[in-house]
Formats: C-alpha cells, sequence, structure tokens
C-alpha cells in the first residue's frame, strides 16, 4: 500500500535537461515542484572530479554514468517477425541515469533544426509532390513553425553559454558561420572553439570542393561564461575526455552547470533521487492525472499527489511509462491507429577513417573536444535539390573527431593482424595520423509506419512491469542518403590529402550492438490535432490535459542534427505556455 | 544509492568521491595458478616485446584481466541477466547467462586440454613461441575447437580484455608506466591542452601521465 505524500502543485519525473528547465520556470513561477528521480545525485566534485575523470576503461568502457541494464533495459528486434530480446548491456545508445541525465555525459553539439524540418511534410509535399514520398513513409509537420521555436533556441543558447559562429543573423547571411541556419535574433552567446589540425584541415578540404565550412556549435565553451541564472562556466581545457564523461571543468553545458546551483537553492523546489516512478495516477474518468506513484530504494512506495505531472524521463522511458499508465490508445503498425509508440525514429550516422602519411601529419587526437569540430550544411534537410538522388532527407558532414582515447582511437589499417608485433607497429604508425570519425555524417531518420515503440510481452523490469520494445530497422529512403553522404565525405577526406579512405555508409539490419547515437526519439509525437498525435503543439497530452512530455519523443521524424538544441528549446517554448496560458486557465491549450 | 532528498543548497558531504582503486601486482584474485600462467603466456604472444614496448606480461595485462574478473566486470554486474536467454540475431547481440569469469574458466581449462591433443602432452605454456602463435591463430580462425565453449569467441574476449588492460589507465594494472601510451605518442591524461589546441601539426612535448602515475612522482 502506497504511503501518500502531502500534496505538490507539480510532480516532474525525471530530473534531466528538461526537467531542469521546467522545474526552474515553474518555481519562478511561485508553484511548490518536486522532481523525482530515479538515479542518484551526482556532481561535479564527487563523481567526477578533475583527478579521476579522465578513465577511459571506467566511464566509456565500463559505463559507469549511464542506466544499468539490471535496472531498465529495453527489448529490440528489427520486425514484427521477429521475437525482441533484451538488451543486455548498452550498444548502439548509451542511456542516461541520475541527476543531469544525458545532459551529463552528452558531448554537447548544440544544433538547431532548420526552419524546414519543423514543416516537413508539407515543405516536401510542396516542392516534390506527395508522390515523392515512400509510401510507408510516416512524416508529419510538428504543430509549430520556425518563427514559434527560435526564441526557445535563444533561450537555452544562452542558458548554456553556446560557442558557436551565428551563419543567419536577423536573415543576413555570415560569413563563416553557416549559411543554411534558420534566421536568429542573436549572435550566439560565446565566439565558436578553436579547432585542432585535423578540424582546421578539414574545413580547408571542404572548401577545396567549394562547401562553406563552419565550426560546430559547442556546449563545451570556448571561453568563461556567466548565465542569465548567474551561473558561471569554465573555458574548456580540450582535454579530450567530454562525451561519456562528466566535464571536471564546469565547462560543459549541463543541468549542474547551468541552472541546479540556483534552483536547489529555492524553497520551492525538492529533488527526490533514487527514486523510480512506477506509473502516473489518472482519475476514473482517464482524462485527469492526479500523481505519481515511485518506489525507493528500501523497496517503500509512495504517492505523490500533484495538479500537474511534467514526463521528463528519456524518450524511451516517457513512452514506456504512458503506456504502463494506461494514458492514450497504444499504436498499431497492422491499422496505423493509436498514437502511443508511433513514429519511433534514431539517427543514421555514418563515418569512418582517413589514414594519413605519417611523417607529414600530427594530428593529436587528443587535443580535442565533444563538441569541436568544423562541419557543412550543404547536404542536410531539403538544403540541396532531391529531385535526381532519390531520397528525402540528409545530414551534416564533418570533422568532428572528439578525442584520442587510447581504447577507442587506435584504428589500424585493413589487413594488419589484429594482435602480435605488427598490430603493435600498426598501432604506433597511425594514432597520430589518423582521422577517426564515426558519426561524420550525422543524418536524419524518418518516420515509418513499421518502426515503432511497444510494451514488450515478455521481459519485465526489477518491478514485473514490462520493458519497452523497439521494433526498428533502416529503409532504403536512409540507406541511399546514407552513401551519398558517405560518398560525400570520402570526397573530403581525399582533398584534406588522406593516403587512404575506410569508409562505411550505414547499412540495414539496424544493429543495436554497435554504437550509432543516442539520438532515440518519437514515439510520443506533437502534432496539429489528436488524430495524428499524442501531444499538442505544447507538449500537453490531448488525452490529459494536466499532463504534459517533454522530450525527443515529441519528435514526428528526426533531423539531420544531434536533439539536444531542440529539446532545451520545446521544453522553454512548453514552459512558457504552461505560464503564460494554461496556470490561468488549467485545460487543453488547444481545442481539439 | 540510497533514496535522497535534495533540497536548500548542493548536497554536499566530505569524503563522498569515489576514486578507482590501485591495482597493485602480487597474488591472483581470480585466477588459479595454472590459469594465471597461461593467462600470462597467452598476453605476452598477443603483446610480443619488441622494441616498441614491454610483452603484455611484464605490462601487467594478465594481473588486469584477473582484478576485472574478480571484480563487477566478471560477473556482468549492472547487465540485465533476467530469462528466458534465447539466440537471436547478430544485430540483437550476445543473449548469454554466461558470465566472462565463467567463460574464462571454462575456456582456459579446455584449451589446455586442446593443446595437449594438438602438441601431444604439453599445455599452452609449455609450447615454444611458434607453437604458441599457431594455437592462437587456430582459436581465432576457429580451427582449433574447444570443448564445451566457443574457442572464437573465446579469444575475441581475451584479445578484447588484453588490449583494453594495455591501453587503459595504468592505475588498472595493465599498461605498466604507460607502456602503450609512450608507444603511440599519447600523453595521459593531462586535464589541459589550451596551449596546445594551436599548434598544428606539432609534436606534444609532455610527459605521459596518469590518474595515479606521473614521472616526477616517487612511491
Amino acid at each position: 500500500m502506497a504511503l501518500k505524500l502531502p500534496h505538490k502543485d507539480v510532480a516532474i519525473i525525471g530530473l534531466g535537461w528538461t526537467g531542469s528547465i521546467l522545474a526552474n520556470e515553474l518555481t519562478d513561477a511561485g508553484l511548490d515542484v518536486v522532481a523525482i528521480e530515479r538515479g542518484p545525485w551526482r556532481d561535479t566534485a564527487t563523481d567526477f572530479p578533475i583527478s579521476y575523470a579522465q578513465d577511459e576503461l571506467r566511464y566509456r568502457i565500463r559505463h559507469e554514468m549511464f542506466l544499468r541494464n539490471s535496472q531498465m533495459s529495453v527489448t529490440f528486434r528489427n520486425n514484427t517477425s521477429q521475437t525482441a530480446l533484451p538488451v543486455r548491456t548498452w550498444g548502439a545508445f548509451m542511456l542516461g541515469n541520475g541527476v543531469g541525465g544525458a545532459g551529463m555525459h552528452w558531448n554537447a553539439e548544440f544544433w538547431r533544426f532548420l526552419p524546414s524540418d519543423f514543416i516537413l511534410k508539407s515543405h516536401l509535399t510542396q516542392r516534390y509532390g506527395a508522390s515523392f514520398l515512400p509510401t510507408d513513409m510516416t512524416i508529419q509537420d510538428w504543430g509549430i513553425t520556425w518563427d514559434d521555436i527560435e526564441p526557445h533556441y535563444d533561450a537555452f543558447e544562452y542558458l548554456c553559454g553556446t560557442s558557436g559562429a551565428a551563419g543567419n543573423l536577423g536573415g543576413k547571411i555570415q560569413d563563416g558561420g553557416n549559411p543554411f541556419e534558420g534566421s536568429r535574433s542573436r549572435p550566439y552567446p560565446t565566439p565558436a572553439m578553436k579547432q585542432g589540425f585535423g578540424h582546421a584541415l578539414f574545413a580547408e578540404g571542404a572548401k577545396k570542393l567549394g562547401y562553406k565550412p563552419f565550426p560546430q556549435p559547442s556546449g563545451n565553451l570556448s571561453q568563461s561564461y556567466t548565465n542569465p541564472l548567474g551561473v558561471t562556466l569554465g573555458q574548456c581545457t580540450y582535454c579530450g575526455f567530454c562525451e561519456w564523461f562528466g566535464c571536471a571543468n564546469y565547462s560543459k553545458a549541463s543541468p549542474q552547470t547551468t541552472i541546479l546551483p540556483v534552483l536547489l537553492r529555492k524553497s520551492n523546489f525538492e529533488g527526490r533521487t533514487d527514486c523510480e516512478v512506477t506509473r502516473i495516477n489518472v482519475d476514473n474518468t482517464g482524462k485527469r492525472a492526479t500523481g505519481v506513484t515511485y518506489v525507493d530504494t528500501s523497496g517503500a512506495e509512495f504517492e505523490q499527489p500533484a495538479d500537474l505531472v511534467i514526463l521528463c524521463a528519456f524518450s524511451l522511458f516517457n513512452v514506456q511509462l504512458l503506456l504502463l499508465s494506461g494514458i492514450g490508445v497504444a499504436y498499431d503498425p497492422q491499422t496505423g491507429e493509436g498514437h502511443i509508440g508511433r513514429n519511433f525514429t534514431h539517427q543514421t550516422v555514418s563515418g569512418g577513417l582517413g589514414f594519413f602519411d605519417k611523417d607529414k601529419y600530427n594530428f593529436n587526437p587528443f587535443v580535442a573536444a565533444g563538441a569541436i569540430g568544423m562541419c557543412i550544411d550543404e547536404f542536410n534537410g531539403d538544403n540541396f535539390d532531391h529531385t535526381s538522388v532519390g531520397f528525402v532527407g540528409g545530414g551534416y558532414i564533418g570533422q568532428v573527431q572528439t578525442n584520442g582515447r587510447p581504447i577507442e582511437c587506435t584504428a589500424v589499417p585493413p589487413g594488419t593482424p589484429a594482435w602480435g608485433s605488427k598490430w603493435k607497429q600498426a598501432l604506433k604508425d597511425n594514432y597520430l595520423s589518423t582521422i577517426n570519425v564515426g558519426a561524420a555524417c550525422h543524418a536524419s531518420m524518418y518516420s515509418y509506419r513499421d518502426n515503432y515503440l511497444s510494451l514488450d510481452p515478455t521481459y519485465k523490469d526489477r518491478f514485473g512491469r514490462p520493458l519497452i520494445r523497439l521494433t526498428i530497422d533502416f529503409h532504403d529512403n536512409e540507406l541511399k542518403m546514407s552513401k551519398f553522404l558517405t560518398d560525400k565525405y570520402t570526397e573530403i577526406l581525399k582533398a584534406m590529402g588522406a593516403k587512404q579512405t575506410v569508409t562505411h555508409p550505414r547499412k540495414a539490419p539496424y544493429d543495436v550492438t554497435e554504437y550509432q547515437t543516442s539520438h532515440l526519439n518519437g514515439g510520443a509525437i506533437m502534432g496539429d490535432n489528436p488524430g495524428n498525435s499524442a501531444l499538442n503543439r505544447y507538449l500537453q497530452s490531448w488525452d490529459v490535459p494536466n499532463l504534459f512530455v517533454m522530450g525527443a519523443s515529441a519528435f514526428p521524424q528526426n533531423a539531420g542534427y544531434n536533439p539536444t538544441g531542440t529539446v532545451g528549446a520545446l521544453a522553454y517554448w512548453s514552459a512558457a505556455a504552461i505560464r503564460s496560458q494554461y496556470l490561468k486557465n488549467p485545460g487543453p491549450l488547444v481545442h481539439a | 544509492m540510497r533514496a535522497a532528498i535534495v533540497k536548500g543548497g548542493i548536497p554536499w558531504k566530505p569524503g563522498a568521491g569515489d576514486p578507482p582503486e590501485v591495482v597493485r601486482p602480487g597474488g591472483w584474485k581470480y585466477f588459479t595458478p595454472q590459469e594465471a600462467k597461461t593467462v600470462e603466456a597467452f598476453v605476452d604472444r598477443l603483446i610480443p616485446a619488441d622494441e616498441l614496448s614491454p610483452g603484455g606480461k611484464d605490462c601487467g595485462c594478465a594481473v588486469f584481466i584477473d582484478r576485472q574478473l574478480a571484480g563487477p566486470y566478471g560477473r556482468f554486474e549492472g547487465y540485465y541477466m533476467a530469462g528466458p536467454f534465447q539466440k537471436g540475431t547478430k544485430e540483437q547481440g550476445p543473449q548469454s547467462p554466461e558470465t566472462p569469469a565463467q567463460t574464462y574458466r571454462k575456456a582456459l581449462a579446455a584449451f589446455d586440454n586442446a593443446c595437449r591433443t594438438k602438441y601431444p602432452g604439453k599445455t599452452f605454456v609449455e609450447l615454444a613461441d611458434d607453437q604458441k602463435d599457431e594455437a592462437i591463430k587456430g582459436l581465432e580462425d576457429g580451427s582449433l575447437k574447444l570443448d564445451g565453449s566457443d574457442g572464437q569467441e573465446f579469444f575475441k574476449l581475451i584479445l578484447k580484455n588484453t588490449q583494453n588492460g594495455f591501453l587503459a589507465d595504468p592505475i588498472y594494472g595493465g599498461n605498466k608506466e604507460g607502456a602503450s601510451w609512450k608507444m603511440i605518442g599519447f600523453p595521459g591524461t593531462h586535464y589541459d591542452y589550451r596551449d596546445w589546441i594551436d599548434k598544428h601539426n606539432q609534436k606534444v612535448m609532455l610527459p605521459v601521465v596518469g590518474i595515479n602515475f606521473h614521472p616526477n612522482w616517487t612511491q
């Protein structure tokens, strides 16, 4: 029997990026907020201090920061004819855990999507005609436009101190930035990062081929910065232990380095750590959330009543919790009906190796950062004419090598023995003179009728709840796109002077064992009417209006950029609607 | 970790850090003496001593593997280990209830037996170097079968573990004095390369350091 706790105005599930943003915004509005986080409290001084943060074995190979699969995993299959099996240890993606969530161990590659990405279906249909799209592709518009979201991208960038070079300031194209980006209201808060030799060489190679390279927007800061909340971040030291790691130097934007020091001092905020929400409770009409039920580490069960519930877990677990709580209708791929679990997507990444003459090139790959790099955007989204290429979508291409950590970054040319003295010699001969980027082509994955999330019929978590089941494979559209982009990347590597290139376009079937990215999206998507989405344009549940669902689960399909910039912007967009509209008149913000 | 309430400021208490334990050679925490000899001989062929570095045994790779198998990794702690276990596609990943510690125990015994059959009466450690290499190649290409174990999978496991130990921070026991880092030109965990980010195509002239290793520190 759950112990019923005193009422709160707001219960937030998960204290990562979106939970921290919503908690800060809603406490500012005077509400009494509790955030319930299933992982531990984590902070720089205790969990990744400068004296031992740079530990590849512990954090990268043994997954110290990540959600333990024994606490919660997922099951996976390529299609409905297979039996889904559990992911025993993370491979294709690495999921966060604890306060800060994935915002602690991310690279901090800080992108905005393109204006056309938000109106994708309309845009592509208008430009190419409806028959240009594959028949089983289920892309749709988001229900918001560039003008809606731009101020909130700006807010998130200024919270984090994002380092970059503007490419389009108020409609005027700027030299040195991304000329394809949507019009921005302000420059980046801090200048672009410095670049290493390999990154700079990519820019030279790209220019030779007629492209317009620009520095990747970065949440690893080029200089110290004090954000609007008064929290100061330090300058990045290019230490090369960034993604998979916590930053010991307070120079990577994370909830810990931007919001939590302020949030935790507020008397109307409380966080509960190592407490796992097991369901969202709804009343007998099914139309109103009454709060959440959670279990602490002693196994004791608590009921936390609240007027407003904000679901801020990772995308997959948002969908799992909606399904477990019976909120909305589960998606059925046979009939296409139901919305919870629909339009599940990942990212289409590809890349490879460029081997250079060791007597002429020394890249010092260990002098780097999680979001360093030079990129081109000529082949992202609909920045180029797709009429003759046979696919839609695209991605950025870049030299975004983040590190020279020895276990991960000791690639050797094909044909080298896997062990022995020849292997050692090849390591020595190539370590400093190889460009090694797994996601050099970082591209979209559009949604399809048969890629979806559902509850697994067999495998359970430690409480006996069904795991979320991933049914996903790559489709021809994305495979053609990956070949196209990878060929372009290979041309740039050659223009840089590589003596040998080994690049790999993404291939089917989708493989859950090898790292791709941790950008999993969809399953509780936003849209302009309850017939095509789980959430309205403000991320409010169509079914339960006092429930809002943050995160990349709201993406109707994925664009060719890293998602966190958009996840943060959507959180600010939703928080603004809650503050300015919902609190005055609680109820549906969009009438169906 | 225990459930906690955080409020009123950033939680802090002294001694809350969790630094890694320093691995020191001496004794075996998981391997039997015979297993340890076999693994020492094995890692010394995977990473032979030559002008580039000391061999795998002297670098401590067998000690590294022993300590890893005696710890959380050896038990697959943190893995999803609930059944049912059933074989799936390659893309679904390994689906075995067997832990690395169990795999080593079974496979090392079977490997010695396979060597005794192929090289009458001799265990792996008693073979000449070229025979050792031949036996390892047999595991690698699948021609040397192990009774009750998958030899190719075991080869992949011990190769991965050995190379991880050789390339990991010296604190874990398999990369003595940063031998592999010196070999490839990785200066280690300096934490601050701001002085080097602009120095394109120049060799970084810094001593190799690790979490508890610095040439100026004395024991």
